[in-house]
């Protein structure tokens, strides 16, 4: 697949990006500045940055517990994602919602959720509303190996190719569920082969290589804007940090974690850009910008207001009378 | 006025509101050319085509994901579960994620979606196709809960289902179906969360729901014949519950007895007992009876089946306790 040079830029970008809110909220987590659970997306930035590169605005993304990258490669806000993270009322679900629940309909977010597997069967949702108002817009639903063992999985791949929704199912297989890995609780070692089962086509990439991943999903998100109906595209790769901050992380060796750093996304598509021709200097413009905006968006986090008890009940309900 | 079974109300309401607004459409188990198991929607495939009547494959968390999906993104949804049992199976859908998308994610999206559910026995369907499952719902906010007892409201309180912003559950009863009563064919709307009395009347009242609005009005025949003058009020809908017009029926007759199918430990009852309890303490002659399926899974044989589910007999034993 050709890819223009700004397309090249905006990957690196993305992902430089992805990397750095992660770092800082990594921090910020240990510092206390951030209450909950944090499910840290460091090590597959490529995943969804070279899947959402294909995306435009008005498309849909389901993401999931482990989704800051998800949303940032949509084209959400650092600053309002980390002042969600910080629980402040200026965050993107006015702290309603925190690290697990990040939405912005109006750029195609459709939320990161909290159950596994849950959003498969919405992301059809989606596709079905897109078909249904003969729009070409198309439905991108990230979600993990440990997903692809849910029912959802099962009953969402079969009714997505029974209606040939628009939509592509993106695995990552990040090598854990939580604590287990694929050869302990998968009955085949690629997820995509299950894609035969529901008569849809699936391939398995490299996740950590981005180009690997921009190229699969390009062909998956292409048929489904064509009305082809939907793919599943796995991308292999690997969760760097715990299943959460703060895991033990007893069931592997600080060896086979090394092993994966020196096959970082980042640093991988840094040194292939550097080789095609792309300056230091550009690269360190981009690093300082994302540097500049990350700081600003956790200042704007930290300095943001706490929401006010008096908002707690808020928006459970759309008043009848809001719509006419 | 034309009189019309209770199935074909929730069909007509279901033809107008498909006829004024194209974003609203149909899915659920066999609900196309075979017209749904209780044929609520037989012949609407007909006439709105396989677009906006679908039929999916048994896969409730589908149906429902794909509810929420289609919801979050600009159409109406109306999905039929084929019995009340069947839903079990989507719960995570009802639950974790169309009750409290619109909340976690900062009010920044509505969910205009429907789900009508059969509930109820007295068909010796036995343990797995009998439920009265509404309570459950009742417990979760973020979802509403419509109980129509009669044609004339079912085709009004499904429509207003319909126009709600928000998910709303209307649970049908089989044993109603086939009941007949006046219902005007023009459009009209019955707003969720108005109580009605049913029948008039200063020493008891009876708060009932679904099928057992009807056995509470014979009830209240036998009850006269003994000088008994017993209000009987069907709250209509559970979630808003009209708690205001139930208290101040209470607080005219001085006795209330609560009646629904479910069983009693757990159910409605228990809820609408502890609110007028509370609300109207100093009115209360006798303690709030409670009528409802002694707890028990429902049995197949139809004598047993007969035994554990409530009826009349109950509700005029139920009303003496309180004259004692």
């Amino acid at each position: 697949m050709a890819m223009d040079r700004s397309t090249q830029l905006w990957l690196y970008e993305m992902m430089f990006r992805i990397r750095r809110f992660e770092e800082w909220v990594i921090d910020l987590f240990a510092r206390g500045k951030i209450p909950g659970f944090l499910h840290s997306y460091l090590g597959e930035e490529s995943v969804a940055t070279g899947a959402c590169a294909h995306l435009r605005k008005d498309d849909y993304i389901i993401s999931t517990h482990r989704g800051h990258g998800h949303i940032l490669a949509k084209g959400a806000r650092t600053d309002l994602a980390m002042a969600e993270l910080f629980g402040k009322r200026t965050g993107y679900c006015n702290g309603k919602g925190g690290s697990m629940h990040i939405a912005d309909p109006d750029i195609g977010i459709l939320g990161a959720n909290g159950i596994v597997g849950a959003g498969i069967v919405i992301a059809n949702g989606a596709g079905l509303s897109a078909q249904y108002r003969g729009t070409d817009q198309v439905c991108v639903c990230f979600f993990g190996d440990g997903a692809s063992n849910q029912g959802t999985f099962h009953e969402g791949l079969n009714l997505a190719s029974v209606w040939k929704l628009p939509v592509v199912f993106v695995c990552e297989n990040n090598a854990y569920a939580m604590s287990t890995q694929p050869r302990e609780g998968l009955s085949v070692q690629d997820v995509s082969v299950r894609a035969a089962a529901y008569g849809i086509p699936g391939v398995t990439v490299n996740g950590n290589d981005v180009l690997a991943v921009y190229e699969a999903a390009g062909v998956a998100i292409e048929n489904a804007r064509a009305g082809k109906g939907p793919a599943l595209v796995e991308a292999k790769t690997y969760r760097i940090r715990g299943h959460y901050e703060g895991d033990p992380q007893t069931y592997r060796t600080r060896e086979e974690v090394d092993e994966w750093r020196t096959r970082c996304p980042i640093l991988c598509y840094r040194a292939s850009l550097l080789e095609s021709g792309v300056s230091e200097d550009e690269l360190k413009s981009i690093d300082a910008r994302v540097e500049a905006e990350l700081l600003e968006a956790v200042e704007f986090a930290d300095k943001s207001p706490l929401p006010d008890v008096s908002e707690a009940r808020h928006g459970i309900f759309t008043e009848v009378a809001e719509v006419a | 006025m034309a009189e019309i079974t209770y199935r074909e109300a929730i069909k007509q309401a279901l033809r107008e509101e498909m006829q004024r607004d194209e974003r609203v459409f149909l899915l659920g188990e066999d609900i196309g050319k075979f017209g749904g198991t209780n044929k609520v929607t037989l012949g609407l495939y007909e006439e709105f085509g396989a677009r906006r009547v679908r039929s999916t494959p048994i896969s409730e968390a589908a149906i429902i994901g794909a509810t929420v999906g289609a919801a979050a993104t600009g159409l109406i949804p109306v999905a039929e579960i084929m019995y009340n049992d069947f839903i079990t199976i989507a719960m995570d859908q009802m639950v974790n994620q169309a009750a409290k998308m619109r909340y976690m994610f900062g009010a920044k999206l509505s969910l205009p979606m429907t789900v009508r559910i059969p509930l109820g026995g007295r068909r010796s369907a036995a343990a797995q196709h009998s439920q009265c499952l509404e309570s459950w719902f009742v417990h979760v906010p973020g979802l509403k809960v419509v109980i129509p007892s009669n044609p004339y409201d079912a085709k009004g309180l499904v429509k207003s289902a319909i126009r709600d912003p928000n998910p709303v559950i209307v649970f049908e009863n089989k044993m109603l179906y086939n009941t007949k009563g006046e219902v005007p064919e023009e459009p009209y709307l019955i707003p969720l969360g108005k109580a009605k009395v049913v029948r008039e009347g200063t020493d008891v009242t009876v708060v009932a729901t679904s099928d057992m609005v009807a056995f509470a009005l014979k009830a209240a025949e036998t009850l006269a014949a003994e000088g008994t003058s017993a209000e009987v009020i069907d709250p209509r809908s559970l979630v808003p519950l009209d708690i205001e017009a139930i208290v101040n029926s209470v607080k005219k007759t001085g006795r209330l007895v609560v009646a629904h199918e479910a069983c009693v430990t757990g159910g409605v009852g228990a809820e609408i007992a502890a609110q007028v309890g509370y609300k109207a303490f100093d009115y209360l002659n006798a303690p709030i009876e409670r009528v409802g399926a002694k707890d028990s899974p429902i049995p197949f044989s139809p004598v047993l089946e007969k035994y554990i589910l409530p009826n009349d007999g109950d509700i005029v034993e139920a009303v003496r306790r309180t004259m004692m």
